[in-house]
């Protein structure tokens, strides 16, 4: 079974999401999602200082069976990217929340309470799994 | 649900993911599809093939049979338990399948071939055999244990016994021998050293178990496609199909023209294709940026367009590598650019195979 902690939020598009003390958030992807991709092999990331918006793809995970993007789950502003991610892509696979991918400076603090709490995410991976 | 194979349940007890393959439900990992491919490369590993179609042929002119029904020439085949590699073409030279024929005796010959194509090989071989007099019969009751690596004989001798070493021991790449109810083959689809066991599937479990206790390890398909993919081998519905002959896909070599008495179905096509000029040819590619080239893939090259035709990551090279159908002239050393998700990235052409036994082919 893959885990989901229950202080994170989430996407449907499996992203999780962690609110920092400093009031960025820490994004990555699930341990779910990992799982389903299977061996990771290349980490893509955004640029610091570039303005998504919410939904939008912003990285790509590509492992040995296919590409994924990976999306905003907040708009706002990438402050910090993990190259020790892309330096090493297998580290999603050995702990897919300890290695997370950027951090978002969101425009809306709102927009951070209203992503998936891990009960709603594992319901949405349930769902997918019929 | 999919068809299962003997080995279904070993599988889901040993925690593998499962698939749809060609309407079967078969293994793509067991935990690492790396970590798997790297067994193979460096030791021993196994996969359960057993999805492949295994047919008999028998009567008294079975060779003539084969000599029209495919375009390589069994009469390559002079000694019982030797194989061949070969395309079976359609009228207008292009492949309906890729296959193994094992030559058992002159009434006697196995054609080992893709599950996924599994009707239409069986109506178009049932009905070629027809006007020979040639019976064919499908061998459902049999698996198929594929057991590849550096290592691989070793430990299938302790798993199997030590008789084996002396059936097999000594047998050349593509060959085969039986022993009581175990064919063993020395054919692969991976470019290392091994053996293909054909064996009664009420069988399949006990001996997965004993060459896993010899310390093989079970490797799933997704292995088995980037090895495959390193040794430079084809795969039936990615880099061949009904609309392209050998000549397209790089199995130029498979296709014996000489004698020219031979008529085997697809030669009048392939002969004019040779007459005409072959527009296109399948080559290497290995990506230069970073990414990861995938199928499908458009490639531009200063000759015209092209596409990749299978590609994934290398575990052996730890870069990104291809198959790649591009227009003639294009050559070994070239440039080209390949669009990865709507950005043109840097690939260079290269010979092919990439890797085998255990190394890079490259320079």
């Amino acid at each position: 079974m893959s885990k989901t902690p229950s202080d994170l939020r989430y996407t449907k598009s499996h992203e999780w999401a962690k609110k920092e003390a400093d009031g960025t958030v820490t994004v990555g992807i699930t341990d779910h999602a990992q799982g389903l991709l299977g061996d990771m092999v290349f980490v893509e990331l955004p640029k610091v200082g570039m303005k998504v918006a919410a939904g939008k793809e912003c990285g790509v995970v590509e492992s040995v069976k296919a590409a994924s993007d990976i999306y905003a789950p907040v708009a706002g502003e990438i402050t910090a990217v993990n190259s020790a991610v892309s330096d090493s892509p297998e580290s999603v696979n050995q702990d897919a929340y300890a290695a997370w991918m950027f951090k978002i400076k969101p425009a809306s603090v709102a927009e951070v309470e209203a992503l998936l709490d891990a009960k709603a995410y594992e319901a949405v991976v349930a769902a997918e799994a019929h | 649900m999919g068809q299962r194979t003997p080995l279904y349940d070993t599988h889901i007890a040993a925690g593998a993911k499962m698939v749809d393959f060609g309407g079967w439900d078969m293994p793509i990992h067991y935990g690492s599809q790396i970590e798997e491919h790297h067994q193979v490369r460096r030791d021993a590993g196994m996969f359960d093939v057993s999805h492949m179609v295994v047919s008999d042929f028998r009567g008294d002119k079975v060779r003539e049979f084969l000599k029209t029904l495919v375009a390589n020439n069994v009469d390559k085949l002079k000694t019982p338990g030797r194989a061949l590699y070969t395309c079976m073409l359609n009228s207008q030279g292009g492949v309906i399948d890729d296959l193994i024929i094992y030559y058992l005796n002159e009434q006697w010959f196995r054609i080992v071939s893709n599950a996924g194509t599994h009707d239409k090989d069986m109506a178009w071989m049932a009905a070629a055999a027809k006007e020979f007099g040639v019976v064919m019969s499908e061998r459902p009751e049999l698996a198929m244990i594929a057991v590849q690596g550096p290592h691989a004989k070793e430990k299938t001798y302790t798993a199997l016994g030590e008789n084996l070493r002396e059936a097999a021991g000594s047998l050349k790449p593509f060959h085969s021998v039986t022993i009581g109810e175990l064919m063993v083959c020395t054919t692969g689809y991976t470019g290392e050293d091994g053996f293909e066991i054909i064996l009664p599937a009420k069988a399949a479990v006990f001996t997965w178990q004993m060459l896993a206790e010899a310390g093989v390890k079970p490797c799933g398909l997704g292995a088995r496609d980037t090895l495959r993919l390193e040794a430079g081998m084809a795969l039936y519905g990615s880099d061949m199909d009904e609309t392209l002959t050998p000549f397209e896909a790089g199995l130029a070599w498979t296709v014996a023209l000489e004698p020219s008495a031979r008529k085997f179905v697809g030669r009048e096509a392939l002969e004019k294709q040779l007459a005409t000029g072959v527009t296109r040819n399948l080559v290497g590619l290995l990506l230069e940026d970073k990414g990861v080239l995938r199928s499908h893939m458009k490639v531009f090259c200063q000759q015209g367009e092209g596409e990749t035709t299978s590609g994934s990551f290398s575990p052996t090279l730890n870069k990104s590598i291809a198959l790649a159908r591009l227009p003639a002239g294009v050559a070994v050393g070239d440039r080209v650019e390949v669009d990865i998700r709507g950005k043109r990235l840097a690939a260079k052409v290269v010979k092919y195979p990439f890797a085998r036994n255990g190394k890079s082919c490259l320079n």
